[in-house]
């Protein structure tokens, strides 16, 4: 495409792209929701990251320094709300509408003015959560988990702005996840059958049905929580015949999905970038699909492995324990994957692949403290101690959100029209890759010796292992700001100017058309090979 | 176009249909999981409902020792305990423990005892004829009261289940059943 053809086409479009405020407001544009989806969920990640810092310097010393234990608990509530629900998700859903469009060939997602809804209610959803931290008596208080009779009878009026962020959240999820099978089940450019779709549309299009299938769960547990609390029902009040234990089947059997939702995805993106960078076809495509399907059945088949200490029986707990470690084998099939795509491919290490390859060891960390979990007998050792802290920062830090930075550092040049500053994105890969093991490493240890999860004050013995995690704690919200000065460095369109293809191996659609991608793209579909 | 937005439109419908199921079937995990935890003992419920004692064959060859533990939940000053720590029953074998409980309080109360039985497959077996907690227990203040419970321990229990506990919590209705006398009282006017 010569650059005369380009400029015109810019041209073209710059009519049709409204100004002002109300252009974001009323946005029924892919690329613009996705802008503000991947905008808020960056936001997000440095409110729930400076939440994390509060725990973090309170964690600095035994005893209690700075803040109250009841704002502690807050702390660590918030923080995983937000993280979880502001942070990991809407960046997956921003990715989806930025690239699920482009990637299919489709103009746009399937049902636009949903789109609009889906995001713009989900400041309202976070305006409740974090507002309800100034009301009289703090926020919700009680583990991002909610657990019944923490939270219907002492968690006081948070519980109600829990409830209610939380059922806009997932109203909000579930639109996007309907707008994403719609849009790949019905929009496919002519051609594009399922077995020729990136793995990023495949792995999304498997987590949008997870989503449709336990985001209403969710919404029913809370909603029990909110009428045990207000309206007398005693959904998981034992002295009205109910039982707290159900409150956690319920809510598991939507928590244990929901872990996949956040690490799918992940999945798709570096199944795009490794091969890109080791310049070879992803080995393996369809077992990759066929596993991606898998952990999704599995992950219904699971959720008690969160509660083997609450009194389940032994062939209950076995079942529950073989059914977890099962789902290691579709993990290690897609792990094994990714090494074989590299074996004798030309590798080369840019930030986006630095990301990947950190994501593929680190995520494998996590996995391994995860099958440590899951053996029943050792899980009594485990349970509710910084190992399990560490178990889920590893998939989550190291496994979702870099898989999300790296996507950013991918789709960047795509975005913005601009290479992001290659030198600070080096220095941000490498502070974070440190920090962040000095932050999360070191909690395996404190949890193997014993120290609970939720405490704002621990036992002298952990002194030093929490100012190590500590020190690497602040490292690693000190080093994203670097992220943040690359992002608004491209955003304000600084830096080179990026070609339609700025990697050399890259394939897809989204890399035919130019930098930044125009405002409407393949109004015609494209030709699939 | 117009032929695309009909195949959207029906799949979206469905998509909708699906998340009002699955938002049902949280409900409906509720109802479900009475009847598995009745069914497999799963959580160590015991029924609430009088179990009649058929005449069956008492097996003198096995004694199994039955705990009893009580507890208050937050917010009950009553004190409650049982007349016996522990009992050894033949299986087939009735047998009557009394509870004691006294208000301490200076107003009149309501309790709800709850039980639970550990391990939770016992349950299956414990057969309760009579019991204090298929009821609410009213108390005026200062009173005390001594609650009997009949039980036996269903011949067929398992062989590995020698001991198996009792606990009841006792949990504070007073506001909750004055509301539903109240009502009870609107009702007979």
């Amino acid at each position: 495409m010569s650059t005369a053809v380009d400029a015109t086409h810019h041209d073209a479009h710059h009519d049709h792209k409204p100004s002002g405020i109300g252009r974001w407001l009323f946005t029924t544009n892919h690329k613009d929701i996705g802008t503000l989806y991947l905008w808020f969920s960056l936001i997000m990640f440095f409110v729930g990251g400076a939440m994390a810092m509060v725990i973090r310097a309170e964690l600095f010393q035994p005893g209690l320094q700075l803040v109250e234990p009841h704002f502690f608990n807050q702390m660590t509530t918030v923080h995983g709300l937000v993280m979880i629900f502001g942070a990991v998700m809407p960046a997956f859903v921003g990715l989806a509408n930025w690239m699920i469009p482009m990637m299919i060939g489709a103009p746009d997602m399937a049902l636009p003015r949903m789109n609009n809804w889906s995001f713009w209610i989900l400041p309202f959803a976070f305006c409740i959560l974090l507002g309800s931290l100034f009301s009289a008596g703090g926020g919700p208080a009680f583990g991002w988990t909610a657990y019944a009779p923490l939270s219907t009878q002492y968690g006081g009026d948070s519980t109600a702005y829990f409830v209610f962020s939380v059922h806009i959240m997932g109203i909000s999820s579930i639109m996007g996840a309907i707008n994403v099978i719609v849009t790949v089940l019905n929009m496919r450019a002519p051609g594009m059958t399922l077995m020729k779709m990136p793995m990023f549309v495949w792995t999304w299009l498997i987590t949008a049905f997870l989503l449709i299938a336990v985001m209403p769960v969710l919404a029913g547990a809370v909603t029990m929580l909110l009428t045990d609390t207000y309206f007398g029902t005693s959904f998981f009040d034992a002295a009205g015949g109910g039982d707290p234990v159900m409150y956690q089947h319920i809510f598991w059997f939507f928590g244990h999905p929901e872990v996949y939702i956040m690490i799918l995805p992940s999945f798709g993106i570096v199944s795009a970038i490794i091969p890109a960078f080791a310049r070879k076809k992803l080995f393996g495509y369809s077992s990759m699909v066929y596993a991606t399907a898998a952990i999704a059945l599995l992950s219904f088949l699971v959720w008690a492995h969160h509660m083997f200490t609450t009194g389940m029986p032994v062939f209950a707990e076995l079942f529950f324990m073989y059914c977890t470690m099962i789902i290691a084998v579709p993990t290690g099939v897609k792990i094994f994957n990714w090494v074989a795509t590299m074996w004798r491919g030309s590798l080369t290490f840019e930030t986006p692949m630095l990301f990947a390859l950190a994501f593929v060891i680190l995520f494998t960390i996590g996995g391994f403290s995860g099958l440590m979990l899951a053996i029943t007998p050792a899980d009594f050792q485990y349970h509710d101690t910084y190992f399990v802290v560490a178990h889920f920062h590893y998939v989550l830090v190291t496994g979702a959100v870099f898989s999300i930075m790296a996507a950013a550092y991918y789709w960047l040049p795509k975005w913005s029209g601009y290479m992001y500053d290659t030198t600070l994105s080096k220095v941000h890969f490498w502070l974070s890759v440190i920090s962040v093991n000095i932050l999360f490493f070191p909690m395996h240890f404190a949890g193997l010796a014993g120290m609970p999860r939720r405490i704002p004050d621990y036992a002298t013995q952990f002194a030093d292992v929490n100012q190590i995690t500590s020190i690497g704690g602040f490292a690693f919200g000190l080093s994203q700001l670097v992220f943040l000065w690359v992002v608004i460095k491209c955003a304000q369109k600084k830096g080179e100017k990026a070609d339609s293809k700025p990697w050399e191996g890259a394939e897809g659609f989204e890399w035919s058309v130019p930098s930044p991608a125009p405002y409407h793209t393949f109004e015609k579909p494209p030709k699939v090979e | 176009m117009s032929e695309q937005h009909q195949n959207n439109s029906i799949l979206v419908k469905r998509l909708l249909l699906t998340v009002a199921g699955m938002f049902a079937f949280g409900f409906a995990l509720v109802p479900l999981y009475d009847v598995f935890c009745e069914v497999t003992g799963f959580n160590g419920r015991t029924s609430n409902e009088a179990a009649t004692y058929e005449m069956v064959e008492i097996d003198e060859s096995r004694t199994i020792r039955v705990q009893f533990l009580t507890r208050n939940a937050k917010g009950i000053p009553w004190k409650f305990e049982s007349s016996v720590k522990e009992v050894r029953i033949h299986p087939g074998e009735t047998k009557v423990v009394n509870f004691l409980a006294a208000n301490p309080t200076q107003s009149d109360m309501v309790a709800q005892a709850i039980p639970s039985v550990a391990p939770a497959e016992a349950s299956l077996y414990l057969n309760k004829v009579e019991c204090f907690c298929f009821n609410q227990q009213p108390l005026t203040a200062g009173a005390n009261t001594k609650m009997p419970m009949q039980f036996y321990v269903d011949p067929d229990i398992p062989d590995h289940i020698t001991t198996f506990t009792l606990s009841y919590t006792l949990y504070d209705v007073t506001a909750q059943s004055s509301q539903s006398f109240k009502d009870e009282q609107k009702e007979t006017e």
